[in-house]
């Protein structure tokens, strides 16, 4: 009968054990041999890559004194939001004062805000915001389409693979990361001058139509991609629902 | 009741039997007390398998869900979806093998007002081309289905191997049945094409649903002739780094030690032999001073750039990944080996992707001068190799078999090894017990496999597969695509897979057919499914110009599109082979869809003709990516049209207006549905755009 009270009693307590979970956070152990004032983005930043995904290109930061000399050997801490996560998360600046990152973005699309923390050598603690975007299956649909169709014309930046077209338009496109204009567009709006083209919404016939071109999905995805890099970001005009 | 009475009967107990009654007495002293204990006991032991029911995570994240949505505006629409069905969710498909339960806590998954949620596990699903419903969960994200714990259903356990899949590999589900790429899969279609580009299938057989095994495309040189075209100390050289000669060259690493690379190079060297042919005397060499701009000039008019990189002074590659980077040629090759390859490239390798320039000799010795000055003192400094001993050149016979050097290049006197390497058909379902893991490494096959191909020698010295030069990008993709090879994807049924375009092998016939070989059209250019895709699809040329325009091009290639890089290279073709040429696209490469001589090259009412101006430049808007009148208009995308009347047919123009997709798949031309009045006046809009000689000349 005490084997079976014993019994019951381990396995209750195994419940409430298996009940709490703990996630300690990793302690980063290396000693710094430098200290600087400021935290300054050398590359890597405003990138856009897949959900889940490791970005292209590594974030890398540089750390400077007061003179904005860099400083070898100095202490930085990678931190970020759920589901980001850092290769290395913390690490020491090399000679050339820099310490780089690989950054794999969270599994839902959109903005991806984080951290960058060094300490001066009077333990104030400097930071860096930085920033960047994951795309979803839609999205990633969207920048497909984008790169294939529309970059020629909307994105004004030349690259040795391909001539912008942007400058020889008489009436000039916007390009998609323009927020305040394409912000105010409703989806409806960017559906239809999409698939009608822009004389749909009394807009320039230079912009020409894709709705016999391109599938529905094909707009939608667009859409959410044109919506998801735009500057400044763009928030849906929903329902506002009352928080509690 | 009878509780009761046990109760009863505990409350009546004397007080005084005992001042320090033991635990095991108060209980049990009795009969009657010890049958009531038990009846107690029996009782709570009863009530766990409810109670451990009632506080089961999922109920515990259906309330949750609950409280979270109570306040919102479309509360009522929620609670009524989640009441419809509440309990425990369950997704079943016989078909696919799938019992899914995991929208028992993903609640929201399915609702389309929750974007906003973003708290796990709550939030709606992304917007993707299928349903929850129609396959599941674990189709794609993997995990264990029926499990209605968090952690049985993610993680890997004694009894189920297959954790949550991370999402960064979350494409290589969709391989499973789509064998096609997909607009949406840029990560899958990256890691397929380096599977045959990186040449891992030349080693790892990989077999397609279909029973056809995937083919590399990285064509690596025979070396056979090897010590005509370069010297045994490049060999040694690049055989201890390929990447340090050329940083695109695809060829791994094998961490050769000193002595290994020395007997290889001396092996292959003393194996080869020599090609008639191979390589010019040196005697015959015309004295040509080298004139390096001229052979700049060169190399730049032949176009060499659109196929073949060259690093420049700030590290960056700049050129096309067809031919082998040209860097560091000069340390490479051979002098007079360069001047044969480029007077013919087929004499070497019939079957190179090189076409055959037909250069006139002062043409080869410019060329021949100006790669040979591609150099780099360092590379070849300070290998410094002895003659070759009977014993090395066995050794190296020896580790050219054992590292499998056959099983992408031609070697006299190798057999090309079968089932050199693993198969890798299922790989994507490896059981876990049958890996070994590195110490401190996750236990999840993405882990394995990306860590096998980031550095396969870290299992273990002695195994050969070498050191591949991979971005983090690439072995992501290379994961993620051999991750798709899954049990699934060999046994799904066939309606519901997507396969892949089949494969042609295409060959034109006749005297044309072989000019077509020589010149390597096929490189670039797309016939009937085989090609390249570097240039237009060819397969309706025939219907689409006019035979004066195509021979003119063939002789001269001018540019269609100024703002391309990439162009077509003049080839020094003769006037009969040209005419060969012409005469076989114009009456072969036909579509079925229209006559290509249906409609008038010329003669249209100048009423026609104003319309079809008016509709180009404002209904259409046509100058926003085409030019017409190169004074006026600027558009840079699509071709220049100022000579398209001699240049195209009326019949073309008309049917490529009506339906550009068709007439040239994948084309970014807009389908503008045009009516049948405005297709006609725009063909004889375009049909006056003749051109004149002068004009094209001045430009």
């Amino acid at each position: 009968m005490i084997s079976h009270w014993r019994t019951l009693f381990a396995f209750s307590l195994l419940l409430v054990i298996a009940g709490c979970t703990s996630n300690s956070a990793p302690v980063s152990n290396l000693k710094p041999t430098g200290f600087g004032s400021a935290l300054v983005e050398s590359s890597g930043g405003k990138q856009i890559g897949p959900t889940g995904m490791v970005l292209a290109d590594p974030l890398v930061v540089q750390v400077n004194d007061e003179q904005g000399t860099a400083v070898a050997g100095a202490l930085v801490e990678f931190s970020g939001p759920a589901g980001v996560s850092f290769d290395p998360p913390s690490g020491l600046t090399d000679s050339s004062g820099q310490l780089s990152t690989n950054v794999a973005l969270g599994g839902m699309a959109g903005r991806y805000q984080f951290t960058a923390r060094t300490s001066t050598k009077a333990g104030k603690s400097v930071e860096l915001k930085i920033e960047e975007i994951a795309m979803g299956y839609q999205q990633q649909v969207g920048f497909q389409l984008d790169k294939k169709y529309c970059a020629r014309c909307h994105n004004p930046e030349s690259t040795p693979e391909r001539v912008s077209n942007y400058d020889n338009l008489e009436v000039k496109p916007h390009p998609f990361v323009e927020g305040d204009t394409l912000n105010k567009m409703s989806d409806a709006d960017l559906t239809a001058i999409i698939s009608h083209g822009g004389p749909a919404l009394g807009k320039s016939a230079l912009m020409p139509p894709y709705g016999y071109t391109l599938s529905k999905t094909e707009i939608e995805g667009l859409i959410a991609y044109i919506r998801l890099i735009s500057d400044p970001p763009y928030h849906a005009a929903g329902t506002v629902y009352a928080q509690k | 009741m009878v509780l009761g009475v046990a109760m009863e009967k505990l409350a009546l107990q004397p007080s005084y039997q005992s001042s320090k009654p033991s635990l095991w007495h108060t209980l049990f002293g009795e009969p009657v007390r010890t049958f009531g204990v038990v009846s107690l006991l029996l009782l709570i032991s009863l009530a766990i398998a409810p109670a451990k029911n009632h506080f089961s995570e999922w109920r515990h994240y259906q309330k949750k869900y609950l409280a979270l949505i109570q306040n919102r505006g479309d509360a009522l629409t929620l609670q009524r979806h989640f009441y419809q069905h509440d309990g425990i969710q369950q997704i079943w498909l016989p078909q696919l093998g799938v019992v899914d339960r995991c929208t028992t806590c993903h609640v929201g998954l399915k609702e389309a007002s929750v974007g906003d949620v973003s708290t796990q596990p709550f939030r709606r699903h992304p917007a993707i081309p299928h349903t929850v419903d129609q396959f599941g969960c674990v189709m794609c994200h993997r995990g264990q289905g029926p499990a209605t714990t968090v952690e049985e259903a993610h993680s890997s356990t004694l009894a189920w191997e297959q954790p949550i899949l991370p999402a960064r590999y979350v494409q290589s589900s969709c391989g499973q049945c789509h064998r096609a790429p997909l607009t949406g899969t840029p990560q899958l279609n990256l890691g397929r094409n380096l599977l045959s580009r990186y040449g891992c299938v030349h080693c790892h057989t990989i077999k397609l649903p279909d029973g056809s095994a995937m083919k590399p495309t990285d064509d690596p040189p025979s070396l056979e002739h090897i010590a005509d075209k370069t010297t045994r100390e490049w060999i040694y050289a690049w055989l201890k780094d390929p990447q340090a000669y050329a940083v695109t060259a695809t060829m791994p690493n094998f961490k050769l030690s000193d002595p290994d690379a020395r007997d290889i190079s001396a092996f292959l060297i003393a194996n080869s032999t020599p090609l008639p042919g191979d390589t010019e005397a040196v005697a015959e060499t015309r004295a040509v001073a080298p004139d390096p701009a001229a052979g700049a000039s060169l190399y730049g008019e032949s176009f060499c750039a659109s196929c073949h990189a060259v690093q420049n002074a700030a590290g960056n590659v700049v050129g096309g990944d067809v031919g082998p980077e040209l860097t560091r040629v000069g340390n490479k090759v051979k002098p007079e080996w360069l001047r044969a390859w480029l007077r013919n490239p087929r004499v070497y390798d019939s079957g190179t992707a090189m076409p055959h320039y037909r250069f006139t000799d002062p043409q080869v010795s410019l060329l021949t001068g100006f790669l040979g000055s591609k150099t780099d003192s360092d590379l070849l400094a300070n290998v410094h190799l002895d003659a070759a001993t009977p014993e090395q050149i066995a050794h190296g016979k020896l580790l050219v078999t054992e590292y499998g050097c056959a099983s992408c290049h031609e070697i006299n006197g190798v057999k090309k090894p079968d089932n050199f390497a693993p198969e890798l058909t299922r790989i994507g379902n490896k059981p876990l017990t049958q890996i070994l893991f590195l110490p401190g490494m996750t236990h999840a096959l993405p882990d394995y496999i990306a860590a096998k191909i980031r550095q396969p020698r870290s299992f273990g010295a002695a195994l050969k597969m070498p050191q591949f030069s991979l971005a983090p990008a690439q072995i992501d993709a290379l994961t993620t695509a051999l991750l798709a090879l899954t049990d699934h994807s060999q046994d799904l049924p066939r309606a519901l897979t997507v396969p892949a375009k089949p494969v042609s092998n295409y060959h034109p016939a006749g005297k044309a057919g072989q000019l077509m070989s020589d010149l390597a059209c096929f490189s670039c250019h797309a016939i009937n499914g085989r090609g390249g895709d570097m240039a237009p699809d060819l397969t309706w040329e025939g219907s689409s110009v006019q035979r004066p325009w195509l021979l003119a091009f063939l002789k001269n290639p001018g540019t269609l599109r100024p703002a391309l890089i990439r162009r077509m290279p003049r080839f020094n073709l003769s006037d009969s082979d040209a005419a060969e040429l012409t005469d076989y696209i114009i009456t072969v490469y036909q579509t079925p869809a229209f006559d290509r001589d249906s409609m008038s090259a010329g003669s249209y009412p100048p009423a026609q003709v104003e319309q079809g101006k008016q509709l180009f430049y404002s209904k259409y808007a046509c100058q926003s990516c085409h030019i017409v009148d190169t004074k006026a208009d600027k558009g840079y995308i699509g071709p220049t049209l100022t000579q398209v009347g001699s240049r195209l047919t009326a019949a073309w123009i008309y049917h490529y207006l009506r339906d550009p997709q068709t007439m040239r798949p994948g084309t970014i031309e807009p389908n503008r549905n045009m009516n049948d009045g405005d297709a006609r006046a725009l063909t004889a809009f375009l049909m006056t755009q003749k051109g004149s000689g002068k004009q094209e000349a001045k430009k």
